[in-house]
């Protein structure tokens, strides 16, 4: 027997929804597989990775604190996505973004307004647009591959945030720890909910989805670009601009990040330190495929994302299970959308191995 | 015809073949006598080209038996088919162009490794055949009529019993038709039997012996074309008479909307075509069309003239009398140019968008569509619904998806949509490609319409009737080159079809004597 995949003359819209779903129930029968292999009792230790993380106000607090920033990045990504403009360096415009906002709160430590903060986000919004800006003008100005170019960036960043915290920005009281100066008060998001350490920047994502799905769904830019992502050929007959959706499409998704990052510095941080971010860039790739590339899909992905990032964390500490959880979980999660994804547009034929006679099938 | 074999070559019987979203055969039954010449006649969709692969071991029936000289035989492949004695010309070629005739020919010969034998032995076959090729040319610098007769010979190394034809004439010039036809005769009178695909009925007319007539996946009737007038021929293949457009005279004297002036394009890929120093002008109230076949730089002027590639001079098109070279399309648009595209799905239209977002592609200058940079949905929906009132678009409503509606259906509704914006110069490419009798009459005579409002429209199509039963003028595209553009009463088929040699009075001497193959 041969398999074959067959094109679905008309892929059900409804499956096309519910696909997220169907991983996300797969995801778990796998992780139960999982917990048994690794000699866990897998009732309890799903209760421990699912459960416990948010059965208490603290815990449901870091739910939200985790969700915002990869809500707000995935709509940044989903922008650029639906036009098939392939940002996959957001994790490298978060960085920059935190150096942005993260540098003007240690150029003003004495800073006490209030508009200090939005001064630092609109400099982290900066730093994530220039970091974008690079690859969008290399594909439009040199058509190179913005796929490497904003996945190879990421190191780029890395490296210089390191470089900061080690030597020219590293706190002179710190012990030589790889850090900065802690912020003033004025440079960091006022809490939402005591004691928690839910912050405002929870505000700021929800706005920013807000304004994504108004771009995406009602703004006439935002239709120009879906056309580029759907049907190029029908964009340029059009006459909307190809390079103008590049532009868009890396620069939604490089401030998507740049604020992201100064959420991180500002938030619960609260200073630049060499890891400032536990691969929300990267993860947000998933949770905007996840969402559908749709800001109210993302939403509900973010939390599950943030869900599987609480989850690996207890895993840790109550399970004695190493770190590489939490990869492992948004891998089986983005495998099995995939997989859902592929089921949904295509058919499974089985076939004989060779084409047998059918003398008897004629009659 | 070969009286002492009453068995026929090829006999199909109650062949079926469904695929999810269609039956495209249902109990189909042919029978081709040695020698003969037989036509398999059909609307685009009407299952011919179901039909031949199945006979060619592409696709495999549902139901039904295939015998070949009387006995019962599965076809599970093209190998297959060729060891049988099948031979399958298509209309779209497989040549790669970077090789050389006799290379292309030795791909499809397995074991064939003497070059210089095979170059021979095709020179043979071009020569007996009175279909000259050089075995040493490259293909990419051949004609398409000369690529088709690569095709041909190749098929013809293999001594086929039974040659497939597959729409052979929509890519040649009406000389070029009579030269295969003999071809044909000469191929058949030596007893080879040919199925000849087609919805030409004149053609079929004068080259077939028999001929079986789809509709819908299913036989209609068979008869001898000799003996059966265009319109009996007509009902059988769409079930009524042939609609014919109403077309007043032009009147005269209308202002030059839309003037090429010297335009100039080098080719913009290896195997493109360079526009040089086209020159034409179209009045208000007249419909100008293009002749020629596909790649002889037609694609190029399209792209030209809708902005998607600027030139350097701005002065080579001029919209209205303002020069519009190094404008972008959306400014043209708003100087009035509608422009339809040969491809409706992916270009004119988003596939997976709904007709109603499908609006706004073009139209999103009229009717207030966007306010404030948001899309005002409602207006699009309005906007649909009048394209498919007044157009009548068969679908399933404003909201039913690009990709959902039918090749004739989605050609309404883009025409619709462009005609709705009451263009003042309007450009079509392809109109009626693919559609069926009903719909294209329907577009031709939307687009007669229109020039009586006034507008200037430009054609440009392969199709050489659709051209005389429209255009008042027409000129002849050939190799990167525009004709001058006749008046439609005062020229012939068989003019036009030697202007598309590139020789026309006048012709710069480089024209050559073949017009260009297409682009890849």
């Amino acid at each position: 027997m041969r398999l074959r995949l067959e094109a679905r003359p008309a892929p059900s819209r409804a499956m096309r929804y519910l696909s997220p779903l169907v991983a996300t129930a797969l995801t778990v029968v796998a992780g139960f597989i999982v917990f048994s292999g690794l000699g866990r009792e897998p009732l309890a230790a799903f209760h421990a990775f699912f459960v416990r993380p948010v059965s208490s106000l603290n815990g449901l607090a870091e739910l939200v604190l985790k969700a915002s920033p990869l809500m707000l990045i995935a709509t940044g990504l989903a922008i650029g996505y639906r036009a098939n403009v392939w940002n996959i360096g957001a994790e490298g415009q978060l960085i920059l973004g935190a150096i942005f906002g993260g540098g003007l709160a240690l150029a003003f430590p004495g800073a006490e307004s209030r508009w200090f903060l939005v001064l630092m986000v609109l400099a982290g919004a900066a730093g994530g647009l220039l970091w974008a800006a690079i690859p969008a003008l290399l594909r439009n100005r040199f058509n190179t591959n913005e796929i490497l170019v904003s996945l190879m960036l990421v190191y780029v960043a890395t490296l210089l945030l390191s470089y900061l915290v080690h030597g020219p920005w590293r706190d002179p009281q710190g012990f030589n720890f790889p850090q900065s100066r802690m912020f003033a008060d004025a440079a960091l998001y006022p809490i939402l909910v005591e004691p928690t350490r839910l912050n405002a920047g929870f505000l700021v994502a929800l706005g920013a989805v807000a304004c994504g799905w108004l771009f995406i769904e009602r703004s006439f830019l935002g239709y120009q670009m879906r056309v580029a992502g759907l049907a190029e050929a029908a964009a340029r007959y059009a006459g909307f601009s190809a390079g103008r959706t590049v532009w868009i499409g890396m620069l939604a998704g490089g401030a998507a990040a740049g604020i992201a990052g100064v959420g991180e510095v500002a938030g619960p941080i609260g200073q630049l330190t060499s890891s400032i971010s536990p691969g929300y860039g990267f993860a947000a790739i998933i949770v905007a495929f996840v969402g559908r590339l749709n800001p109210v899909g993302i939403v509900f992905a973010s939390l599950l994302m943030s869900l599987l990032y609480l989850g690996g964390e207890s895993a840790q500490m109550e399970l004695r299970l190493p770190s590489a959880i939490t990869g492992l979980f948004q891998g089986m999660l983005l495998f099995f959308l995939l997989g859902s994804d592929v089921l949904v547009h295509y058919r499974v034929r089985l076939l004989p191995r060779a084409p047998a006679p059918r003398e008897e099938a004629a009659a | 015809m070969g009286a002492e074999s009453p068995a026929p070559r090829l006999a199909l019987r109650g062949i079926r073949k469904a695929y999810p979203a269609v039956v495209a055969n249902d109990g189909i039954d042919l029978a081709v006598l040695p020698g003969e010449i037989h036509a398999v006649l059909g609307e685009n969709g009407a299952g011919k080209s179901t039909l031949m692969k199945i006979i060619y071991g592409v696709a495999r029936p549902d139901a039904g038996e295939i015998r070949w000289e009387g006995r019962r035989i599965e076809v599970p492949s093209p190998q297959a088919a060729r060891a049988l004695g099948i031979g399958m010309v298509f209309q779209h070629f497989s040549l790669f162009e970077t090789l050389t005739v006799a290379e292309n020919v030795a791909l499809a010969l397995p074991g064939e490794r003497d070059l210089a034998a095979l170059a021979r032995r095709i020179e043979e076959v071009s020569a007996r055949y009175g279909l000259p090729l050089d075995p040493r040319r490259l293909v990419h610098s051949l004609s398409v009529g000369e690529r088709q007769r690569v095709e041909i010979v190749r098929c013809l190394l293999l001594e086929p019993r039974l040659l497939i034809m597959d729409e052979p004439t929509s890519v040649l010039t009406p000389q070029a038709v009579r030269r295969l036809f003999e071809t044909l005769r000469q191929l058949a009178a030596e007893g080879c039997s040919i199925l000849y695909i087609s919805h030409k009925l004149d053609e079929i007319q004068a080259l077939c012996h028999a001929a079986t007539v789809l509709r819908a996946g299913r036989v209609t009737g068979t008869c001898d074309p000799r003996r059966e007038t265009a319109s009996s021929m007509a009902r059988m293949m769409i079930g009524k008479d042939l609609p014919v457009c109403e077309h007043a005279e032009t009147r005269a004297g209308g202002e030059a909307r839309l003037v090429l002036d010297g335009l100039c394009l080098p080719a913009q890929d290896p195997f493109g075509t360079e526009l040089q120093d086209i020159r034409l002008r179209v009045h208000a109230g007249e419909i100008v069309g293009v002749a020629g076949i596909s790649g002889n730089g037609q694609q190029e002027l399209l792209r030209a003239l809708s902005g998607e590639v600027t030139l350097g001079r701005a002065e080579a098109v001029k919209l209205a009398g303002v020069a519009a070279g190094r404008l972008h399309p959306g400014r043209r648009r708003r100087m009035g140019l509608g422009f339809v595209p040969e491809e409706r799905l992916g270009r004119g239209a988003v596939p997976t968008m709904t007709l109603s977002e499908n609006t706004l592609l073009t139209a999103h200058r009229a009717a207030g569509m966007v306010r404030g940079g948001l899309v005002q949905r409602a207006r699009l929906r309005a906007f649909a619904l009048e394209a498919i009132g007044r157009f009548a678009v068969m679908c399933g409503g404003p909201e039913a998806e690009a990709r959902s509606l039918s090749g004739g259906n989605l050609q309404k509704f883009i025409v619709g949509r462009e005609l709705l914006q009451t263009p003042r110069v309007l450009v079509v490419s392809q109109p009626t490609w693919g559609l069926d009798v009903g719909a294209s009459a329907f577009i031709r005579q939307a687009l007669i319409d229109l020039r009586n409002a006034g507008a200037a429209i430009l054609v440009i199509s392969e199709e050489l009737d659709e051209l005389f039963e429209i255009c008042d003028r027409i000129a002849v595209m050939a190799k990167g080159r525009l004709s001058p553009a006749a008046r439609t009463r005062d020229t012939s088929v068989e003019e036009i079809g030697v202007w598309m040699s590139g020789l026309w009075p006048g012709a710069a001497p480089d024209a050559g004597e073949a017009a260009r193959a297409p682009a890849p």
